[in-house]
């Protein structure tokens, strides 16, 4: 079997004295594409951001590419990360260029400059999400799908091992899914390891090769057409969501939405 | 005799443009990353190290100096705490600070100070030493700025993604804290205490309406602050009116007649 990028072992996390994490235990190898689906406040970010060294575990282990992840060394930049497009002021004076270009600053190293590889790195992550010719035009002046594609070819542009993304699809227009799962799919034939946040239970369970839900604890971590059942979605979502069928895959609607806003915006 | 025949002119007029320089530089930094309240609170912070320095017989540019270093990082380390968000820390010590000073000047009864110029500005007291300190500050400033331009945009854009790529992103936002604070010292000497934030705040925010990156907002905010600042010691000697009022009037009027004409305002 191939050798795990990600470990998680009875993983606990709590922002104060309120617990986001459980138990939570999840295995990813190299090459492999997860998906990580659960309800608002399932704590699916935070779990990132524990594999990313931004928030510290409490308790248990978490490894990636065999080291805990504050400890990551050089390693580090072999993580390309794509956080969620609210997290960025669209009005920030920054062409494209150079906002994918801020992906590989830790890489370039504090103090010193980009120089013509930087440049190349660049140009081949905006020609991967077809935003080559749109590459001096400030930030502000693309569409929300087209940042969000900025946001992939910046993290591409550390040609990473590990690809990390929350919710890479929320402002890309439906049509765009597909070319944009193609593109992952394209990166695991490449040998890179995927974790991705999504929503799309339908169109992910198409590429994944596993589907890992998360409510607090990671309670079932399997191929996408037995997570799909029905009753694994409905364990995870509650009994308010309702599950549409298209062939086999499901939509899911969330009717009411009493169980949401948990601890915070998670 | 012309007028910058005048030796306290000239140290005006140069430490005007250091001072204009130095703040619209930082301030591009200081506006995209929201720390423009902190300026201010900084600022009056200089009031609390003015009267310190009296009390306790340092030159009132140092304590004020080291007083403004210590309120600001002071600031943004308790800011991290989850319970303390910094609009109020920086509403506490701008009126503690305050308070402190004026508390000072009362009970040593300083009565030889020239309050209404630390709070103000005067030209006329601008010393040697003003200038020395602005002067290295500049090249303090430019240094950091050159050398380290990346990690600033990176603590501005996306500290949480600088973290992630193994950036220092905490030890850049200090000592984007520290810069902005010793900015805003020199500053207060020339515009005084209750002005100097504008100073920071008025060249960027106007440069920011029409700059589409942030060297080009640095440079327009360069060329405002250094403008408005000699035209203002101009107009301020001509009309003999305050200096630092002046100028801040200036900045205001080209900040309102950017936004006013600018067709598309992308930022205020």
């Amino acid at each position: 079997m191939a050798r795990p990028v990600i470990e998680v072992e009875h993983l606990y996390f709590a922002y104060e004295n309120v617990p986001v994490l459980e138990d939570v235990s999840l295995t990813v190898c190299e090459g492999e594409f997860v998906a990580l689906i659960g309800p608002n406040g399932a704590g699916k970010t935070t779990l990132l951001k524990i594999l990313l060294g931004l928030l510290p575990a409490r308790r248990g282990k978490v490894q990636v590419f065999g080291r805990p992840p504050e400890d990551l060394g050089p390693l580090r930049h072999r993580i390309g990360y794509v956080p969620q497009l609210s997290h960025f002021d669209p009005h920030f004076p920054i062409t494209l260029g150079e906002f994918v270009l801020t992906g590989r600053y830790g890489l370039i190293g504090v103090g010193k400059r980009p120089g013509r590889s930087d440049w190349e790195a660049v140009e081949k992550a905006l020609e991967a999400v077809h935003l080559l010719h749109l590459k001096d035009r400030l930030l502000g002046e693309l569409s929300g799908g087209e940042r969000q594609r900025a946001l992939i070819a910046r993290a591409l542009s550390v040609h990473p091992k590990l690809l990390l993304c929350d919710e890479p699809t929320t402002a890309v227009d439906p049509k765009s899914h597909e070319s944009f799962y193609e593109l992952l799919l394209r990166l695991k034939r490449e040998g890179v390891t995927i974790l991705v946040i999504s929503h799309d239970v339908g169109v992910i369970a198409q590429y994944a090769d596993s589907i890992a839900c998360l409510n607090r604890t990671i309670f079932c971590h399997r191929r996408p057409e037995e997570v799909i059942s029905g009753e694994m979605l409905e364990a995870l979502y509650g009994k308010e969501a309702a599950f549409f069928h298209h062939g086999d895959v499901p939509h899911i609607v969330v009717r009411r939405e009493k169980n949401e806003g948990g601890p915070g915006a998670l | 005799m012309s007028v910058f025949g005048l030796a306290f002119m000239q140290r005006a007029v140069l430490a005007g443009c250091i001072v204009g320089a130095l703040c619209a530089l930082v301030g591009v930094f200081v506006v995209l990353k929201r720390l423009s309240f902190m300026g201010a609170g900084i600022s009056h912070a200089a009031f609390g190290g003015v009267a310190l320095g009296y009390v306790l017989g340092i030159h009132p540019v140092v304590s004020s100096f080291v007083f403004c270093l210590l309120v600001s990082l002071g600031i943004a380390t308790l800011a991290k705490h989850r319970r303390l968000k910094e609009d109020t820390l920086v509403g506490i010590a701008f009126a503690s600070t305050m308070a402190l000073g004026a508390f000072l000047i009362g009970v040593a009864k300083i009565r030889n100070v020239d309050l209404f110029g630390y709070l103000f500005g005067n030209i006329l007291a601008i010393t040697r030493e003003d200038l020395l300190l602005a002067l290295v500050l500049s090249g303090v400033l430019l240094f950091f700025l050159l050398f380290f331009y990346k990690e600033f945009v990176m603590v501005t854009l996306d500290p949480e993604g600088g973290k992630a790529s193994g950036i220092p992103v905490e030890a850049f936002s200090y000592l984007l804290v520290a810069l902005v604070a010793s900015v805003v010292v020199v500053a207060t000497r020339v515009v005084g205490i209750v002005l100097a934030s504008a100073l920071l705040v008025l060249p960027a925010a106007t440069a920011l309406q029409r700059a589409r990156t942030i060297p080009q907002a640095m440079l327009f905010a360069l060329i405002d602050g250094v403008s408005i600042s000699l035209a203002g010691l101009f107009l301020a000697y001509l009309f003999d009116v305050p200096a630092g009022a002046t100028i801040v009037l200036l900045g205001t009027g080209v900040f309102l007649g950017v936004f006013i004409f600018s067709s598309s305002p992308r930022r205020g």
